[in-house]
């Protein structure tokens, strides 16, 4: 096990023309750790993992990974790293098992095609050219070509996009395998149960720096909330005068409600007396810890952009 | 479900594997596109057989007609694959990734431009001996020095693949698709491929005489079809064409 990280970014800042795509970012990843990169569309995330794959070139700060400079030391780290890019990177012409076998063929101790390519579904489309397979094939046959050359560090943009419930679970048991085969593997995703399930850690970065970094359990708390769903608009003023003055009532969504503060029975009794008060039946009455989707939208905001 | 060993056991395959398993996937990409097909075989053949057998267009020089589009036609030949061929297929493949892609491979960018060549070069040889075949079943005698001949194909090669690498990697997929077949049209009918240049204009020639198509097709007909010693002047068009088409094309070319 290395003490250095597999990744390591200080400072980057990336501009398209006027626009600051990454904006003083600094991101550590441990060597055998899969990181989960969380963000809001045009957050930066891609361009975060592009410049550590070697396809941009800093506008300042550094960027380190397996100790080498993607862009100066490319030829030394590609053969090292797995790239998954969010779409496209096959011959349209190409059939699938053609392009994983031609893959294979540029590393020196690739993975046998044939088992990879019966474990990701690939086995009965793999004389279908590229662009005529579906989505999903197109996700898994650019996983398979992300992992054949037996890499050190995997780099996964949104694994799991488009797939169905079956594509996606044979993607998460890879990425498990992946881990616990001592292979750092970064991820972004859209799919906050992805990030809960496969991530030692989470990075959420908005507006091109990193504004949280932990495991999902630390970004979550211990904290619990009460959260329940009735009609939308209702009058909280109201419920707040039968709670105690630390808890905290919002309506984060329209129709759907959290307490948070000192939970109790008493308290949820308060609420649930309040509720029959107002001839209200409060549906999905739960009371948990946050999800890393509260996280993810209290950090990041709730409106669209 | 197997066990997958998924060990990291990372390196590159040497690179002369990696180069042949290259330009063997681009020549098989070239091969089976049945666009890139007409082009490079379907309509230089047909211009071959058609052109003549009929006398619908007045060739000049001495000999047979088809003395005289044989080496128009090869000259085609290597433009249809070097230059509009590479250049759609190069400018899609920026346009779906696979550059992108190919780039975060082992696989050096020298060594996908060195693939490309090659299977520019494949193609060529198909071309040259299916086009030599026909033309020698309908009575074809070429002359000169075969090494004369060769320099002129490598020369046009270069200088065709600096022009279509330059178009592909600086436009829009589909502007290449455009322009690509646009320029393959004219240089066909105004670069002395069937349509001698002797019928165009004074004022036009000149300049039509400094095209890469003119100067490839005038050079292979000097020697083939008048046995004249190294076309030195052609060959010296095609040269200064092949610097500048290859150093823009160095110089401009967008990965992505």
């Amino acid at each position: 096990m290395h003490a250095d990280p597999a990744v390591e970014v200080t400072g980057l800042v990336k501009r398209y023309g006027d626009k600051i795509a990454v904006d003083g970012l600094d991101l550590a990843i441990a060597r055998g750790t899969v990181t989960a990169v969380l963000g809001p569309n045009g957050a930066g995330k891609t361009t975060t993992v592009e410049t550590c794959e070697g396809y941009r070139r800093p506008d300042a700060g550094t960027v380190r990974v397996l100790g080498l400079d993607p862009v100066a030391q490319a030829a030394q780290l590609r053969p090292r790293i797995g790239v998954m890019l969010q779409s496209g990177g096959v011959y349209a012409g190409a059939r699938a098992l053609e392009m994983l076998q031609h893959t294979a063929k540029l590393y020196a101790n690739p993975l046998p095609v044939g088992p990879l390519a019966e474990r990701l579904g690939l086995d009965s489309c793999g004389r279908t050219p590229y662009r005529r397979l579906s989505g999903g094939q197109q996700q898994r046959l650019a996983l398979a070509m992300a992992v054949v050359g037996r890499p050190e560090l995997v780099f996964l943009d949104e694994p799991t996009a488009g797939l169905d419930p079956q594509a996606r679970r044979a993607t998460w048991e890879l990425v498990s395998e992946l881990r616990a085969a001592g292979v750092t593997v970064v991820l972004t995703t859209h799919q906050m149960d992805e990030a809960e399930q496969l991530a030692d850690d989470v990075a959420i970065i908005d507006r091109g720096r990193v504004i949280t970094q932990g495991s999902p359990d630390e970004l979550r708390g211990s904290e619990a909330q009460l959260r329940f769903d009735g009609p939308a608009g209702l009058d909280l003023a109201g419920l707040r005068k039968v709670l105690p003055d630390t808890a905290v009532v919002a309506e984060p969504t329209p129709g759907s409600y959290r307490v948070e503060g000192a939970l109790d029975a008493a308290l949820l009794a308060a609420v649930t007396g309040w509720c029959a008060e107002a001839g209200v039946m409060p549906d999905k009455l739960a009371v948990q810890r946050r999800s890393l989707e509260d996280v993810f939208l209290d950090l990041t905001g709730r409106e669209l952009r | 479900m197997t066990a997958t060993d998924l060990t990291p056991r990372p390196g590159a395959a040497p690179v002369g594997r990696m180069l042949l398993a290259q330009t063997a996937l681009e020549t098989r990409m070239l091969l089976r596109n049945g666009e890139q097909l007409l082009l490079t075989v379907v309509i230089p053949t047909v211009l071959l057989v058609l052109f003549s057998a009929v006398d619908v267009v007045a060739v000049d020089g001495p000999g047979k007609r088809v003395d005289f589009l044989a080496p128009g036609l090869l000259a085609l030949a290597v433009m249809s694959t070097a230059f509009t061929g590479q250049a759609i297929a190069t400018g899609f493949e920026r346009r779906y990734g696979v550059l992108k892609r190919l780039g975060a491979t082992p696989l050096p960018r020298w060594a996908l431009l060195t693939a490309k060549t090659g299977c520019v070069l494949v193609t060529e040889l198909l071309q040259v001996l299916l086009l030599s075949g026909i033309a020698l079943a309908l009575g074809w005698s070429p002359h000169g020095n075969p090494l004369a001949v060769l320099l002129l194909l490598v020369l046009g090669t270069a200088a065709f693949s600096g022009l279509g690498l330059l178009m592909a990697g600086t436009l829009r997929a589909e502007a290449t698709l455009a322009g690509a077949n646009l320029v393959f049209i004219l240089l066909l009918l105004a670069g002395g491929v069937v349509v001698p240049l002797a019928k165009f204009p004074d004022a036009v020639r000149p300049v039509l005489e400094l095209l890469p198509i003119s100067a490839l097709s005038d050079g292979l007909r000097s020697v083939l079809q008048l046995g004249g010693g190294t076309p030195w002047a052609d060959l010296g068009i095609l040269a200064v064409w092949s610097v500048l088409g290859l150093a823009a094309a160095a110089r401009f070319f967008r990965w992505e």
